[in-house]
């Protein structure tokens, strides 16, 4: 029997992801030993029209990380959806729009306009803008479109799996390539992480007040941490609460805290707005005017609440008004 | 006629089961007519409302959303109606930062015995989100489904 095929991709992601695959250290030999890798660009050189050569589903498994911004992310998410058995969306831009979905706070023009006459490192006073087709002497040169808006993946094609984190831990992609190779796989559209909150593993959990009730908000910089209590506790807007689990808590063991990379749990629909829900419920004040005092304090909530999901949310983008 | 005068706003009410929703009951007992746009769910409590709640009646095709709650000090379950005034107050800066108008999405306190200020409070909702006009949500295109091709592969592939 042949050995299954598998491929990684890269769309709208900062690679950190890449990287989490070249973490399985020594393991990755056994991944290799066990796997065809028939497509992988950023390690590998392979090109468009090698998966257009595939049949259809040929391509056993494939992790694709990123979100979808471009008209040429979206044509290959198309393609490698056609040639895959199982996509694995593969940390939290594909899975849930990620940082780059954060995008979706302003229009497509405004991003341009900022990115290509206003940042700090351009100079460009003819508002040279990129062109999507340019004529060179040789004829027309084309380049992909900046699309409206960033979507994660399901929200382009079919996802069968999601591998959260940003980027994922390398154990939950060491459990997803052995339930790929042993074909001992969930339901189709699991998450392939823990389904419990990761205060539940969280090493401080003990220092965890029972009636936790917040009467301030303070951010890392504004004060020395703690580096054994609960970081609710020390009055950070700790996501720990509301987030999956499987990571191990990195961020909480580095004394910084959750930023909620790995999104909800199952029963959540939109994880921005359970997570202010866990955290305004904490409020201590009955007070309309001291509420309004601590919420003034969260200087960001999209930002903080949604920093890994704003295009899985109900809202997806702001809106143009 | 022209077409604002035409839209007729959908609004979704949450009322607590304890006052509001009671006081909503005397309302029509006292024969006091309001606007037809409210379609009332009925909660236990205030403090039951989770703003995924209130969004997703915003994505489904709600124009705006009433929440109803006992007064401060009033509530069945001691303080549930401060736990969505927390919420609230926080969802309208979410709100603020998304771009929706936040005069959608509005918080009363109505005792059972206040049928008249449901229908005032009703009544002023529609009128605002009729001058507001219809909410319209950026839509994300979503994916077109699989294809014959990939269903028998991924059949293939699970079996």
């Amino acid at each position: 029997m042949s050995k299954p095929k598998a491929g990684f991709n890269w769309f709208a992601s900062c690679g950190g992801c890449e990287e989490a695959v070249v973490d399985l250290h020594e393991a990755i030999l056994d991944v290799v030993a066990a796997v065809d890798i028939v497509f992988w660009p950023c390690a590998m050189d392979f090109k468009k029209d090698d998966v257009r050569a595939m049949r259809d589903g040929e391509m056993d498994v494939c992790f694709i990380n990123g979100a979808i911004r471009t008209s040429e992310e979206e044509e290959i998410a198309h393609l490698l959806r056609r040639k895959t058995k199982i996509v694995i969306a593969f940390g939290s831009c594909s899975h849930m729009g990620g940082i780059p979905g954060l995008g979706n706070l302003f229009t497509r023009d405004e991003i341009l306009e900022h990115d290509f006459t206003q940042s700090f490192s351009v100079v460009n006073p003819e508002k040279t803008y990129p062109q999507e087709v340019t004529k060179v002497p040789e004829g027309e040169v084309e380049l992909p479109r900046f699309l409206d808006y960033v979507r994660s993946l399901n929200q382009v094609i079919d996802v069968d799996y999601y591998l959260p984190g940003c980027p994922p831990p390398v154990a939950l992609l060491r459990n997803a390539v052995q339930a790929v190779l042993s074909g001992e796989l969930p339901p189709r559209g699991t998450v392939l992480a823990p389904d419990k909150a990761l205060c539940q593993e969280c090493p401080r959990l003990d220092s965890k007040p029972d009636d936790l009730a917040i009467t301030e908000f303070k951010r890392p910089q504004e004060i020395i941490i703690d580096e054994e209590k609960c970081l609710l506790a020390q009055g950070l807007l700790c996501l720990g609460p509301a987030t999956r689990s499987g990571c191990g808590a990195p961020c909480v063991n580095g004394n910084m805290p959750c930023t909620g990379c790995l999104g909800p749990t199952s029963r959540v629909k939109d994880y921005g707005l359970s997570t202010m829900t866990v955290f305004a419920s904490l409020f201590e004040s009955k007070d309309e005017k001291e509420i309004d005092e601590l919420v003034d304090k969260i200087v960001d909530p999209v930002g903080s609440f949604n920093r890994y999901s704003l295009p899985s949310t109900f809202l997806h983008r702001k809106a143009n008004v | 006629m022209s077409d604002a005068a035409a839209f007729e706003p959908r609004i979704v009410a949450f009322f607590c089961n304890w006052c509001t929703y009671t006081a909503a009951d005397l309302t029509g007992v006292s024969r006091m007519a309001y606007e037809p746009n409210v379609r009332v769910i009925r909660v236990m409590c205030s403090g039951r409302i989770d703003p995924e709640f209130i969004l997703a009646a915003l994505r489904e095709g709600a124009d705006g959303v009433l929440i109803g709650g006992c007064h401060p000090g009033d509530c069945h379950y001691i303080e549930g109606n401060y736990k969505m005034l927390r919420r609230y107050r926080l969802l309208l800066k979410y709100l603020r930062a998304m771009g929706v108008d936040e005069r959608r999405v509005r918080l009363e306190w109505i005792a059972a015995s206040e049928g008249d200020k449901v229908q005032r409070v009703v009544n002023e909702l529609t009128w605002t989100i009729r001058e507001l006009g219809p909410l319209a949500l950026p839509v994300m295109p979503q994916p077109e489904g699989a294809g014959a091709s990939e269903e028998s592969a991924l059949a293939e592939a699970n079996a």
